[in-house]
């Protein structure tokens, strides 16, 4: 499936991996299939490894791997279910230094929402890529320079632009 | 009050934009018809039974003298003439164009005014009290809080897509004129023991097909930690709100499946874990405030003589200033009711001419402001006692002078079967129906406070379930039956009304009604109003008359 982010579309250097297949490269797991590997990922540099998480996975099972995979991917089962908004933010919060990915039919409309959480890609269905292609994405990339919120990546809080427009 | 500077204005700017895009996307099959729904609802558009709606936010219920002007000239360009103003302190219409619903943004963006998050699965307009700034009870005005809310809910990345709609209302003073009970979050401004000013915030409150009132959930939340504390709330609500079932969706359902103790435990233990800063920093905060300053009030004497004489000289205006005038904490001054509930009208509704002339009496005698009341009314906040008559003269000759302010006629109602397409039984007729019995001012004036609130169905937009007497409108098998409940109170003693029983027909449902005040008015004592008799006298003694005769 497609993969973009804030630059555009971007190769997948990531193999997603099924349960007990051998690893690749880098892979991307499943968070139960990671927890059931267990001494199998032992010797293995962290980085090299991502997690596919759902977007109501309890957040205690995630607490192990932060700071350490070099990706998670959480999922979005439809644009309108926004849990993973959460769950992406606490990520950030809690530390979480890898790629953090967006995975399922998010809409171009979204893409600033997504990087105000602190997601840096986004992969989408090939016909919804199709339908939304990037210039789309690009033109809300821009919308992201404006928000009332403070402290979101990659854009400045409009407290904040005042404080400057003043002095 | 508030006024957009230029990077408020721009965010309004580019998000009339963003909408002129999406329209255009949606067109062109960019969108789809499921991925346009939530961002047009977003941009306050729901398709109704007949057309589209617009609701137009006025964030908590406040507008100048040029906003409300725009208004009118936009119900006359796009509309058909006239607005609906709601119980969330808004502003709909009703007969929009799809393909202009662009244009419009574009005039309201002119004026600092949107639709952004009137509608869809997000944090809808904060409301408040109408005497805000002004009622002489209050600990600190509320607005405050409002447009830190305000601005901290505008398109939050994180909740844009939450599971269902999410409604704020803040009050500044313990008599609560804001519902803040039957909201998703309220909060009340406090004191506490050492006079430190701050918040006790209330949660999982509500009406619709579950009606319930909100829980303490903080007693005593100091001022600074406020946009962190709501944050903490919303992520416990977006990550474990229900998702399987729209009707069970709201917060206030988690908060009764988990109950309030585990839902504060898991919203104190995020509060306590959030990282980075969520609040804007002092400077900003005080910006913010400069704008709810007191305004420069002329020094006037506490009384006068001329609005007195005024009153004993036309027994109409003395009806009008005992039941829509309200006292102000400045000196000389008072603030006044427009009610919008004239005997035969729709509640709510003004023309364009009428609000053109409550425009021209704020710009003159209300140091330019209005607010709109969750009653479905607008309040002149900053009157001197002085001007009373000619503003009342002024109301009177538009039709705006229904001495009704809490009366029986000062009816809420939904816009039910007539325009919405969910409803299933009619209400603004009953409402009607309901004014034309009980018009005789000098009656509604013996019955006292009484709230009548409609709605035309089970999701209850018109607030049945907070009145003293409410009135739901059903479908039984094709035939429109309304059910009645007694002794609901949206205030500080906020309680969901029981039901009396059996349904009436839309025939017989006024007549019912009549038999209820009757009986209260037999049985009252003296200086007893209705909700105080019924809490005394408990279902029974009104059931009783009720269903004898049937």
């Amino acid at each position: 499936m497609p993969l973009r982010d804030g630059t555009g579309p971007i190769p997948d250097d990531w193999t997603k991996v099924e349960p007990g297949a051998p690893l690749a490269a880098r892979s991307l797991l499943g968070l139960a299939d990671a927890e059931a590997r267990g001494a199998e990922l032992g010797g293995i540099d962290p980085r090299s490894l991502g997690l596919r998480v759902a977007n109501d996975a309890e957040r205690a099972r995630l607490l192990p791997w932060l700071r350490k995979v070099g990706l998670i991917a959480l999922a979005f089962p439809s644009f309108a279910d926004g849990r993973a908004f959460s769950l992406g933010r606490w990520l950030r919060e809690r530390g979480h230094e890898g790629r953090l990915r967006a995975e399922g039919p998010v809409i171009a409309d979204q893409w600033p929402h997504l990087r105000g959480c602190g997601f840096d890609e986004v992969e989408i269905p090939e016909a919804l890529a199709a339908r939304q292609p990037e210039a789309q994405w690009k033109a809300a990339e821009a919308r992201i320079a404006l928000g009332y919120q403070v402290g979101r990546p990659g854009r400045q809080a409009i407290s904040a632009a005042r404080r400057e427009a003043r002095r | 009050m508030y006024r957009y500077d230029e990077f408020d204005a721009a965010f309004v700017k580019a998000r009339a934009g963003e909408f002129r895009d999406q329209v255009a996307r949606r067109l062109s099959g960019a969108l789809t018809e499921d991925e346009f729904k939530p961002l047009r609802l977003m941009n306050g558009l729901y398709l109704q039974l007949h057309a589209y709606m617009l609701r137009v936010a006025i964030p908590y219920g406040v507008l100048n003298g040029a906003q409300m002007r725009k208004l009118a000239e936009i119900s006359e360009t796009y509309d058909r003439g006239y607005g609906h103003f709601t119980t969330r302190q808004n502003i709909q219409f009703n007969w929009p164009k799809l393909k202009d619903a662009p244009a419009i943004l574009d005039e309201l963006a002119s004026v600092g005014m949107h639709a952004i998050q009137t509608s869809g699965n997000c944090i809808r307009n904060t409301t408040t009290d109408p005497f805000a700034g002004v009622a002489p009870d209050e600990i600190e005005d509320p607005r405050a809080t409002c447009e830190l809310i305000r601005q901290w809910s505008s398109l939050h990345p994180e909740f844009t897509f939450l599971g269902r709609k999410f409604k704020i209302a803040v009050t500044g003073a313990e008599a609560d004129r804001a519902a803040i009970r039957v909201h998703d979050i309220g909060i009340q401004i406090v004191r506490s023991e050492a006079g430190e000013t701050g918040y006790r915030i209330f949660v999982g409150g509500g009406l619709g097909r579950t009606p319930m009132i909100g829980k303490v959930v903080r007693e005593f939340l100091p001022k600074p930690d406020l946009l962190r504390y709501l944050e903490a709330c919303l992520r416990i609500y977006n990550l474990h709100g229900r998702r399987d079932n729209k009707y069970k969706a709201r917060i206030k359902i988690l908060v009764h499946e988990i109950g309030i103790e585990a839902y504060r435990d898991e919203v104190e233990a995020e509060f306590a874990s959030l990282a980075g800063t969520i609040s804007p920093d002092a400077e900003e905060e005080a910006r913010i405030a400069a704008y709810f300053a007191s305004p420069e009030y002329a020094a006037l004497a506490e009384a006068s003589a001329f609005y007195e004489r005024a009153k004993r000289e036309d027994p109409d205006f003395a009806a009008w200033a005992r039941r829509n005038v309200h006292p102000h904490r400045a000196p000389g001054y008072a603030a006044a009711t427009i009610s919008l509930k004239p005997i035969g009208g729709a509640p709510g509704d003004a023309t364009a001419e009428q609000m053109r002339a409550m425009a021209e009496i704020a710009e003159r005698h209300s140091l330019d402001e209005l607010r709109v009341t969750h009653e479905q009314n607008v309040v002149l906040p900053h009157l001197k006692l002085d001007d009373l008559p000619i503003v009342w003269r002024k109301l009177k000759a538009q039709g705006l002078d229904a001495p009704n302010r809490g009366l029986v006629t000062d009816i809420i109602a939904c816009p039910g079967l007539d325009y919405c397409a969910l409803a299933t039984a009619r209400s603004i007729p009953v409402a009607q129906r309901i004014a034309e019995r009980f018009a005789d001012p000098t009656l509604q004036e013996r019955i006292g406070p009484l709230s009548i609130k409609i709605s035309g169905c089970i999701n209850a937009c018109g607030h049945h379930h907070i009145a003293h007497i409410g009135v739901l409108g059903l479908d039984k098998a094709g035939v429109e039956s309304y059910q009645l409940t007694l002794g609901g109170d949206a205030t500080e003693t906020a309680a969901i009304g029981e039901r009396t029983g059996p349904g009436f027909s839309y025939e017989d449902v006024v007549d019912a009604i009549e038999t209820l005040i009757g009986a209260y008015l037999d049985r009252r004592e003296p200086g007893e109003t209705f909700l105080q008799c019924y809490r005394r006298l408990g279902m029974e003694a009104f059931k009783e008359p009720l269903y004898a005769a049937a």
